[in-house]
């Protein structure tokens, strides 16, 4: 597999990858695979007709990973991918996905991944995707996300969704639907800066009795940059459901919070919780006294917050 | 003897319904090398606006603070604490998402191992491989969290360390320990000097010498014979608890 520096950076950023990754993998650079390998028990296979891979986790696997990361280092690429995830009754998998866009030219850059995860009975999927860009080119580094979640009986998903640095403009979307006794838990970090904009957008359907999801969504604003956070779940059956949106908003950000709960069953028991504010002069203060400048405790805070 | 702390002609009032209200006047005191010192006092008596004044938190309105024989009046909190200005909060603050080894850490100021890190836990009572990896945030208690203020205070080494009411959220049986800490300090202090805000009779018992601020003015400062006769039974004094030996 041939990468030049700047795919490996990127790779590094977003998958942690500094080689191949053991499992099954498909590391797609410029629009084009340049690594693919299937496993015992995953299957990926390229789609027909449109852009991406269908990935096939057979019941029972236990333990094992698949990485699917994008680079883009081309200026003005626009790609709009489908990735559709089967995950086996019974399996227990993680999967790490991720983008980076390097966009040193003038035209825009575009990525727009559409997941879809089918958890299939008592399956767990841990799933991690990270999006950053870098370079210093006036084309703008674009993401759209579409992840849908589509889950079987007592099955349980835990989703770790993080924009560090470098978007320019995303609109994220997610959609889960969940079935009797399954838990989906969400975890997202958001950071934007200078112009960027970023909205984030959650529909979690909880449609089976003992079904639950938890989705927190922590966001940091800064320079002129924008976010809006729409977080909804709605119960239709015996279900718990929590959305928190925590927000901090510095130099002239702006953050518009819409938590969201429609309960479609007397049994529903859903909460919502946001905040935005600025960083606590306390805790400045605080980490001053240890030592460090505001500008160096501002980081601190900031880091801990988006970890 | 060397003066850690020399504080001359202070004075700090704030603006209450567009009236100066003088918290702190014409205050001057010192605190020597290798020294522990506890102030007490009436509550409002301008405690804890001292400690926050020696700490760069609050500024004077006159007055001049010296740190070694060099003027601090005008430094900033940061440089206090890099010339060995240390801080125990009366009420600690939480942060999300940083963890118990990441304060510790930047206390320490140096990428310390976990056994250091935990060592300091340990000295203030708690089970060190349960709270490391921890958030300081709302999941601890309000004991924890203090306990947790006075282990970083005590990964700075500061030459000088001001803790504001140690005893305020703490347990009774925590309390025995926080006692242990201080005189664990007290035997290894050699050139450092603690300064503590406290109300609290074993606390002034451990003191080297007791000041006694009123009104935000500097009513006594003795040895605890001289001092604490005229204190106990008054407000300024509580024992740690009525009647239970621990």
């Amino acid at each position: 597999m041939k990468l030049n520096d700047t795919e490996r950076d990127l790779l590094k950023e977003i998958a942690d990858l500094t080689e191949l990754p053991t499992g099954a993998y498909n590391i797609r650079s410029n629009s084009r695979a340049v690594g693919r390998q299937s496993s015992a028990n995953i299957d990926i296979i390229p789609k027909e007709g449109v852009s991406g891979i269908d990935i096939f986790i057979k019941p029972g696997t236990i333990g094992e990973t698949v990485h699917i990361p994008v680079v883009m280092t081309e200026s003005g690429l626009k790609e709009k991918v489908y990735n559709d995830f089967f995950i086996g009754e019974g399996a227990d998998v993680e999967i790490v996905a991720g983008c980076g866009i390097n966009n040193c030219g003038a035209h825009d850059s575009q990525h727009d991944g559409i997941h879809r995860f089918y958890v299939g009975r008592n399956a767990r999927v841990r799933y991690a995707e990270k999006h950053y860009g870098s370079g210093d080119g006036s084309g703008k580094r674009l993401l759209n996300p579409v992840t849908e979640v589509y889950m079987d009986e007592d099955s349980y998903a835990e989703m770790e969704m993080v924009q560090i640095k470098g978007v320019d403009d995303t609109t994220r979307t997610t959609v889960a639907e969940l079935k009797e006794g399954a838990k989906l838990v969400v975890r997202e970090r958001l950071m934007t800066h200078d112009e960027q904009k970023a909205d984030s957008i959650y529909s979690v359907s909880l449609n089976g009795d003992g079904s639950s999801a938890d989705i927190v969504s922590r966001g940091v604003a800064r320079d002129n940059s924008y976010q809006k956070l729409d977080l909804k779940i709605i119960g239709n059956a015996v279900c718990k459901g929590h959305t928190e949106c925590d927000s901090i908003i510095m130099d002239n950000g702006r953050i518009l919070a819409v938590p969201a709960l429609e309960a479609n069953s007397v049994e529903a028991s859903l909460v919502h919780e946001a905040a935005i504010g600025k960083i606590a002069g306390e805790q400045l203060t605080k980490l001053m006294t240890l030592g460090l400048t505001a500008a160096e405790a501002e980081e601190q805070i900031i880091n801990g917050f988006l970890r | 003897m060397y003066n850690m702390l020399r504080i001359s002609h202070l004075n700090f009032s704030v603006d209450s319904d567009g009236q100066d209200k003088e918290i702190i006047r014409d205050l001057s005191l010192e605190i020597p090398d290798g020294k522990l010192y506890v102030i007490t006092g009436p509550n409002g008596g301008g405690k804890s606006t001292l400690a926050k004044l020696i700490a760069g938190i609050e500024r004077p309105v006159s007055g001049q603070i010296f740190f070694k024989d060099q003027d601090i009046t005008e430094m900033s909190v940061t440089d206090r604490a890099r010339l060995g200005i240390g801080f125990a909060f009366q009420q600690p603050v939480r942060f999300k998402g940083i963890r118990v080894k990441d304060l510790i850490r930047l206390a320490a100021g140096r990428d310390i191992g976990v056994t250091e890190a935990c060592a300091y836990l340990s000295q203030v009572g708690l089970c060190a491989m349960e709270y490391i990896d921890r958030e300081v945030n709302s999941s601890l208690s309000g004991g924890e969290l203090k306990r947790i203020e006075i282990a970083t205070v005590l990964a700075r080494r500061s030459m000088l360390t001001v803790f504001d009411e140690p005893e305020a959220g703490i347990d009774l049986w925590s309390f025995q320990n926080l006692i242990e800490v201080f005189q664990k300090q007290r035997r290894e202090i050699s050139d450092r000097s603690i300064l503590i805000i406290s109300h609290q009779e074993r606390i002034l018992n451990i003191a080297d010498e007791i000041i006694v601020l009123r009104d935000g003015e500097l009513v006594g400062q003795g040895t605890k014979e001289e001092i604490l006769p005229g204190l106990i039974g008054s407000s300024s004094a509580v024992p740690a608890c009525k009647g239970v030996e621990i």
